[in-house]
């Protein structure tokens, strides 16, 4: 076994990966089997449930974080390749417990959700969007968001609360 | 979907990266930004034993003017291709076709060189650089040789890559101006191309390359000649097909794979400026 970053084997004879990584502005540590995907080690692990997995298969974007302010599907990333990274989830967004987001609080304004499971990955695709385009025509959004699936088809909303966040419409 | 287990090492370097492979030979995968070989792993597709994690050698990420052409380390992102300002300026149909891969989440890992070695006919950057004549720069144990776009994909997701090289540059030739075009035709968001072509006036001729018409990325020859011998843009898109071996699948039969050829080599020649 090579021994290059320390790796340790627990009880199970499994090997674990040790890592360290800034996740919501919090330095989060853990010891992870190499194949443990970082949306996984997300959800079960430090229990931030609000990034969802919807088709495990890189399609979706319901598991959609913020990877050093990027948005990345974190279903198609390991939890090891997040070693020292920035990752922002859903729960980070909002700035305190009393306030959300602009960009959520213009999905909440706009309608930009039915059933709600596609909404965090659609969120943080969103404000990524917008960081990299302040001012997007609609096409553009649409365009922006294609690596989304909405499956209760709600696109409609879901572009015009892009259009009003980036339009300055909900108090930030 | 949970891949199989495997032994994770990080390399800090290409030469780092080198021995590692030396070391496990093809039993070896190595990861860049993962958006090709982690979806193949979760299908157990790819079942590496080892994985060898190149995705913080950041000095193979670049993209820089080399002259007479344009140097792009091999863990540039799609995002940084797609937002450069010197591949928009010396060779646009590169930057644009990195615009074009999956989507923003996709490109904001992706890497042009992970692309290339993954060597899916489906791909839309093999075509790209295929079609501007690019060479890719190879490392292996022994040193770097330069291999040549039209010799690099070899079959089905493989290269002229040996188990102890990887793939370190890309070299596009300048480009620039407006005869360039890339169609690809998809029929949802963020699918690969059921077919594209791409068209570039590059060192005076006119080359087009297919995606998803065969077992590799193709050159369109038989257009490329028609074209050298003064034949119009519909008349050469008319031989796109020739000498392709279209797949079927879901989406399309052989059939329809060379009618969509013709037609979008007819409409990227034409938005290319070629007459």
């Amino acid at each position: 076994m090579n021994n290059l970053l320390g790796f340790t084997a627990d009880e199970t004879g499994e090997v674990t990966v040790e890592i360290s990584v800034t996740v919501n502005g919090e330095t989060r540590t853990g010891d992870v089997e190499p194949r443990t995907l970082l949306v996984y080690w997300l959800r079960d692990d430090l229990r931030l449930t609000g990034t969802n997995v919807g088709c495990d298969t890189s399609s979706c974007g319901a598991c959609t974080v913020h990877v050093n302010g990027e948005s990345v599907k974190s279903c198609t990333m390991l939890a090891v390749q997040a070693d020292g990274e920035d990752i922002l989830t859903i729960e980070g967004l909002a700035p305190s417990d009393d306030e959300l987001h602009p960009m959520q609080e213009a999905f909440r304004q706009n309608h930009g959700l039915q059933c709600g499971y596609c909404t965090p990955g659609m969120v943080m695709a969103a404000v990524s969007l917008l960081e990299e385009n302040p001012s997007p025509t609609e096409r553009e959004v649409r365009l922006g968001l294609e690596g989304n699936l909405c499956r209760c088809t709600g696109y409609h909303n879901i572009v015009k609360s892009v259009l009003a966040c980036a339009a300055g419409e909900t108090a930030a | 979907m949970i891949p199989a287990a495997f032994d994770y090492v990080r390399a800090g370097s290409a030469s780092e990266a080198i021995a590692l492979l030396g070391e496990h030979g093809d039993e070896a995968k190595l990861l860049a930004g993962g958006h090709s070989l982690l979806p193949m792993m979760k299908l157990r597709l790819a079942v590496p034993s080892v994985v060898v994690d190149i995705g913080r050698v950041t000095d193979l990420s670049y993209i820089n003017d080399g002259g007479d052409h344009i140097a792009i380390g091999a863990l540039t992102r799609h995002r940084a291709l797609e937002t450069s300002d010197l591949l928009a300026a010396e060779c646009p149909l590169l930057g644009h076709v990195a615009g074009e891969v999956g989507d923003p989440q996709v490109r904001h890992r992706g890497t042009i060189g992970g692309s290339l070695a993954h060597s899916d006919p489906a791909s839309d950057l093999p075509a790209a650089v295929l079609a501007l004549g690019g060479t890719l720069v190879a490392q292996g144990p022994g040193g770097s040789r330069e291999i040549a776009a039209g010799d690099f994909f070899t079959g089905y997701f493989e290269s002229a890559l040996a188990d102890d090289e990887m793939l370190t540059e890309i070299r596009v030739p300048k480009a620039p101006g407006d005869g360039w075009n890339y169609q690809k035709f998809n029929r949802r968001a963020q699918d690969w191309a059921i077919v594209g072509a791409a068209a570039v006036t590059v060192n005076g001729g006119t080359n087009v390359a297919l995606v998803n018409m065969g077992s590799v990325p193709l050159r369109a020859s038989a257009t490329e000649a028609a074209l050298a011998g003064g034949a119009s843009a519909a008349e050469a898109a008319e031989q796109a097909a020739e000498g392709t071996d279209a797949p079927t699948d879901l989406n399309a039969t052989p059939d329809y794979r060379n009618h969509l050829a013709r037609v979008l080599t007819r409409r990227a020649l034409e938005a290319a400026g070629v007459s």
